[in-house]
């Protein structure tokens, strides 16, 4: 079952030869379970250290990241991650790589159950007759459907996404977004989903968060306005690119490059 | 087809080399305490065909034992760099150095040190020789492991050792059998060394020096041709466990 993430008053810096460097200052955000948010902002401005204090790879300096009512102090079985790098294992066919995370969290399924898993999350990203290549053998999109496939068998309560689609071409990329909404009609995971494109954080996420630029605070929060079930060309209109213009011009604020305060 | 080229197209290139060289050294005129022919090497092989055997053998489970000692130590000390950057910056030096000095000053001092123990300063000097590529690659493929790979098993609540064994290890493997390579040229030389410089009446190295003092030329040359069968044979034998166990890293040409 998803759970709610909650961020309160997190600050954290990392410590480098010339002293303290402050990325993230005073963060609060709230995820509803089930919720799927993605959070945009400048790069380097502390979006990947995000993720890795919602996945317990660190403790804040202050605050507290909560997920389901606990404080998150280590990582966690319940956690699932994709990165931009698909960081599937060479030595694996597609289908290992997938069945991975059944082999380091504890389960009760039996080895053929944890096979049925895995290729059904196969099948469902469109990778039927895939199970048994060397990730060397799939193209970057097919790779990064395996790392999706790979980041949910284990049916995890929160999905952290780190630009997963950053590296693709455009049109790969769009298929992707399709396949990130069919996975979530399927599976409950409350999401988090750190990316530098608009467009796809308006088309993927029920919330858009901007952050400011180093120490990273939330500065803007968009509700996205779209019905349930998108389409690519909900894209293109009025609403959309009304939604698109106003994060634009909050990422501006965020570079610095415009002097105006934040809504 | 492909097999018998695989087997074809070396053997020729060794017909082809020992044409050459029994050609050079016709042409030449050269006698055999300058230079031997293949003609000559045959009844040389044939005359000493029992002591080739035996001498073989024990050249071959030194270099072998030693070979493995550098592969325990080695992939341990590799580890231990790998894992911890004070252990790689405190350690770097003392191997470096160490690998410096020219093993062949090493042989007296072994051989001192342990008298009347050949089999293990043999052993000794093999494995001296040859784990230091090991220990380095070892460090360099888990130093420089991607922190994702890590973090996909570490943020499931994984162990180090989990971590390690799951991916750290097999990812590292195509590195290791690249220094295994290296290190296994590098454990015969040992293995020689300790029985030409400090000969004991073991070992294909003993057999050379025994050509030299009864000025037996192309008994010295069919040793090192028996010496370069041994290692072709064991680069062979590493060639198929990488086969096994890093076969995943091969691409396929296209």
């Amino acid at each position: 079952m998803p759970v709610p993430i909650e961020l309160r008053a997190v600050t954290h810096a990392y410590r480098t030869d010339s002293g303290p460097l402050p990325v993230l200052r005073d963060l609060n955000i709230k995820m509803a379970e089930g919720s799927f948010t993605a959070v945009v902002g400048p790069s380097g401005c502390g979006k990947s250290t995000l993720t890795r204090l919602i996945a317990g790879l660190m403790r804040p300096d202050e605050g507290q990241v909560w997920l389901g009512g606990e404080i998150i102090r280590s990582p966690r079985s319940t956690v699932g991650m994709a990165f931009q790098n698909p960081v599937l294992l060479e030595w694996r066919t597609i289908l290992q790589n997938v069945m991975l995370p059944l082999e380091i969290v504890k389960n009760s399924l039996s080895r053929a159950q944890r096979e049925d898993r895995a290729r059904a999350l196969l099948a469902l990203v469109g990778l039927e007759g895939f199970e048994d290549k060397r990730p060397s053998e799939l193209s970057g999109g097919m790779r990064q459907r395996a790392s999706l496939c790979r980041s949910i068998v284990h049916r995890p309560q929160v999905l952290i996404l780190d630009e997963p689609f950053g590296a693709l071409d455009a049109f790969t990329r769009e298929d992707l977004w399709q396949t990130m909404h069919d996975l979530r009609a399927e599976e409950p995971f409350t999401c988090l989903l750190i990316t530098h494109d608009l467009r796809e954080s308006v088309f993927l996420a029920d919330d858009v968060v901007v952050l400011s630029g180093r120490p990273a605070t939330a500065q803007y929060r968009l509700p996205v306005t779209f019905q349930d079930k998108r389409s690519l060309n909900d894209l293109y209109t009025p609403a959309a690119v009304e939604m698109l213009a106003t994060l634009r011009h909050q990422i501006e604020i965020a570079q610095g490059r415009t002097t105006e305060t934040a809504a | 087809m492909n097999t018998f080229r695989k087997i074809a197209v070396p053997v020729g290139a060794i017909m082809i080399f020992l044409l050459f060289w029994e050609w050079l050294v016709w042409v030449n005129d050269w006698p055999n305490y300058k230079m031997a022919s293949p003609s000559d090497l045959w009844p040389a092989f044939w005359r000493f065909r029992w002591l080739f055997l035996e001498y073989s053998w024990q050249t071959l489970w030194r270099t072998v034992a030693g070979l493995g000692l550098a592969v325990v130590v080695g992939t341990g000390i590799g580890m231990i760099m790998g894992f911890s950057r004070v252990a790689r910056e405190a350690l770097y030096p003392l191997l470096v150095g160490f690998n410096a000095i020219p093993k062949a000053t090493i042989v007296p001092v072994i051989a001192l040190m342990f008298v009347g123990q050949h089999d293990m300063n043999t052993i000794l000097i093999a494995f001296m020789i040859s784990f230091f590529p090991i220990a380095v690659s070892v460090s360099i493929g888990l130093s420089t492991l991607e922190p994702e790979y890590r973090d996909i098993l570490r943020s499931l609540g994984a162990s180090q050792f989990t971590v390690f064994w799951k991916i750290a290890l097999p990812k590292t493997l195509p590195e290791f059998f690249g220094a295994l390579k290296v290190a296994v040229t590098l454990a015969f030389i040992g293995t020689n060394l300790m029985e030409i410089v400090e000969p004991h009446g073991k070992g294909l190295g003993h057999l050379f020096d025994s050509g030299k003092i009864n000025a037996d030329y192309p008994l010295m040359f069919a040793v090192l041709i028996a010496l370069a069968v041994l290692g072709i044979l064991l680069f062979y034998v590493v060639v198929a466990l990488e086969k096994i166990f890093a076969g995943w890293a091969e691409r396929s040409p296209n």
